[in-house]
């Protein structure tokens, strides 16, 4: 707590309570275009202008709660902040709270995170001891109080109603959509759900001002980003850049380049449900916009490589293992469609692929992809790596349904 | 169904925890799921008994509870060795290795996935992205995250839980 303080901690919450009303706290997350970093990037200080304040408000409790959920095969950057920073969180989260008008505010932790949480805990602890929790925030008759909820486990937690469901101690099932949560969240009433890296970006934010942060980015987007690169890398690791750093610039001169003997083919840009850039996209700048007109999503920045002695095929059984497991099971085509999927996609690198495998595997992926054909967005997700695959790794599927073999396996199990 | 009788399985300090997130919950269902994890960290596992002690304690069907215990991957319905061993099989870990590593670790310990060691010292279980993939392959024992997994190493790890 005294070196967060010594470098300035806890100033931005503090001057956001002493000198500024919630209307224009929102006013300068929006300035600063912050984009929620839980991988949709939804602008922030937009979301919490949803909540309805003032006037509109009818005097009850309203919650702030925080994404910490972190599940998505090949992300590691909330941990990372929950370990090294958690009074980030924390000021940020009371500053977020100022903003809505939320009395209590909720971290839904994975249950696995046992020394974020332990960390987490003690800082929550030191906030309370200084009085920057609880009744009477910095002595200026605020209240805000903030618990810990552990997730027992389940991927699908991490989508925002389902998170709701499952804070609600019920299965955590995705809700029906609208009312959306800043309407009606938790246990019916307006909430708030940011990601952790979100919430880290906004103490900066109130210290030094909108433009400080805007100019922060390198390309349309604003402030820095957690950038991380997992796979047969050099230096495989987690780094604060200014967003839109490149992707080859992140590859070679943060994570050390690929280790010798490798070649990069592709890579999944933002955690396993987003689709896979290859050679020609590697120059681009890692934001919003430009993965998205390459085709696929900077979700939450951490990119998996895949080197050439990895079997696509076989990359997509991996991915769509872990899809099919976490389905919540509520809607037919996620239920029996990724399980499916999945059996395709082993059959094929088993070498019990036929023909017209791979057109069904086309079709399932456009179905189940579909946004409109399933309750949220996991079954969509799951497709994303899928369909990009059968796009550039095309020759690939087509080898191992007519030669019934895998070319990699020599290389894959060392 | 006597009914006192059922909540009196659970321990002062077991009810005791309960009731203090309880109060902090808007109603007392709500607690359902911590209710359970603070169960299994004194007993290791939630049994039928204590399922219905818990159930009873939130007033809420056993039922209910059990279909929510079942929907959470942490919620242990059957008991496990003295040490949950959690091997990441997510995308990160297996562009590493990951498949390979589990092997060794079967061989290692003498059972598979699901299963617990005849000793009772080990259950192993798959578990997905432990959000360590700059640290691939990895594993969980218990509370603790191991980083960088190799089957050489996997003696002097194993070594360390007794
Ligand atoms: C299947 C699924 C899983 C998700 N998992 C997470 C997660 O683990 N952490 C997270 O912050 N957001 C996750 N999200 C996104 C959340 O629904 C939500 O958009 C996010 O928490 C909003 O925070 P932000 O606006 O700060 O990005 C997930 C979404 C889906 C559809
Ligand atoms: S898409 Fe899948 S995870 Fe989402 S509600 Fe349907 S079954 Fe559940
Ligand atoms: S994939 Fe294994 S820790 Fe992330």
């Amino acid at each position: 707590m005294s070196a967060y303080e010594s470098h300035g901690g806890y100033a931005g919450a503090r001057q956001a309570l002493a000198s500024m009303t919630p209307g224009e706290v929102i006013a300068l997350v929006k300035d600063a275009n912050l984009r929620g970093r839980g991988g949709a990037g939804f602008p922030t200080g937009l979301k919490w202008s949803f909540v309805p304040q003032g006037e509109k408000a009818d005097g009850g409790v309203k919650y702030l709660v925080c994404n910490g959920d972190e599940m998505e095969p090949g992300t590691f950057k909330d941990r990372y902040l929950l370990e090294y920073n958690p009074h980030l969180l924390v000021e940020g989260m009371i500053i977020g709270a100022w903003a809505i008008g939320a009395e209590q505010g909720y971290v839904f932790l994975r249950g696995e995170y046992h020394l974020p949480y332990r960390r987490l805990q003690a800082a929550i602890d030191e906030a309370y001891a200084k009085g920057y929790l609880g009744e009477n925030l910095f002595g200026g008759g605020f209240k805000f109080d903030l618990r810990i909820h552990r997730s027992a486990g389940r991927y699908i937690c991490g989508e925002e109603t389902a998170l709701l469901n499952a804070l609600e101690g019920k299965r955590g099932q995705p809700r029906t959509k609208p009312p959306f949560p800043p309407a009606s969240g938790a246990w019916g009433r307006p909430t708030i759900v940011n990601n952790v890296e979100t919430f880290c970006n906004v103490p900066a934010i109130l210290r030094n001002g909108a433009e400080w942060y805007q100019e922060l980015g390198r390309g349309e987007d604003a402030g820095t980003k957690l950038y991380g690169v997992s796979g047969r890398v050099n230096k495989p690791g987690l780094w604060e850049l200014p967003i839109g750093t490149s992707i080859r610039e992140i590859i070679d001169q943060h994570a050390g380049g690929m280790q010798e003997g490798y070649q990069l083919r592709g890579l999944l840009p933002g955690g396993a449900s987003t689709d896979f850039l290859v050679e020609q996209h590697f120059d681009l700048a890692m934001d919003y916009g430009t993965i998205q007109a390459a085709g696929s999503r900077m979700g939450t920045g951490t990119m998996i490589l895949m080197d050439d002695s990895i079997c696509p095929v076989d990359m997509c059984r991996n991915l769509e293992h872990f899809f099919a497991q976490e389905s919540c099971g509520f809607c037919t085509p996620c239920r029996e469609g990724l399980p499916w999927v999945e059996q395709l996609l082993t059959d094929i690198e088993e070498g019990r692929g036929r023909e017209g495998d791979l057109e069904m595997l086309d079709r399932n992926a456009a179905f189940i992809g579909g946004v409109t054909n399933t309750f949220c967005l996991h079954a969509p997700g799951a497709m994303e790596p899928l369909s990009s695959a059968l796009k550039y790794f095309r020759e690939d599927f087509e080898e191992h349904v007519r030669t019934g073999e895998c070319q990699y396996n020599a290389r894959v199990n060392n | 169904m006597a009914e006192p009788a059922l909540v009196q399985m659970l321990s002062d300090a077991e009810v005791r925890e309960i009731e203090a997130e309880c109060a902090h919950l808007p109603d007392r269902q709500s607690a359902a799921i911590d209710a359970m994890m603070i169960v299994q960290r004194h007993r290791g596992w939630v049994s039928d008994e204590s399922l219905a002690a818990i159930a009873q304690l939130l007033g809420m069907s056993t039922a209910a509870l059990d279909s929510i215990a079942t929907f959470y991957n942490l919620i242990y319905r059957k008991p496990v060795g003295r040490h949950v061993v959690m091997v990441c099989d997510s995308v990160s870990c297996y562009v590493m290795g990951a498949d390979g590593l589990r092997k060794q670790v079967e061989n290692h310990l003498g059972v598979q996935l699901g299963q617990t060691t005849a000793d009772g010292r080990f259950t192993l279980l798959p578990i997905v992205c432990l959000g360590a993939c700059d640290k691939a392959p990895t594993m969980m024992i218990d509370d603790d995250l191991i980083e960088n997994v190799t089957a050489e190493r996997l003696g002097e790890i194993f070594g360390g839980y007794a």
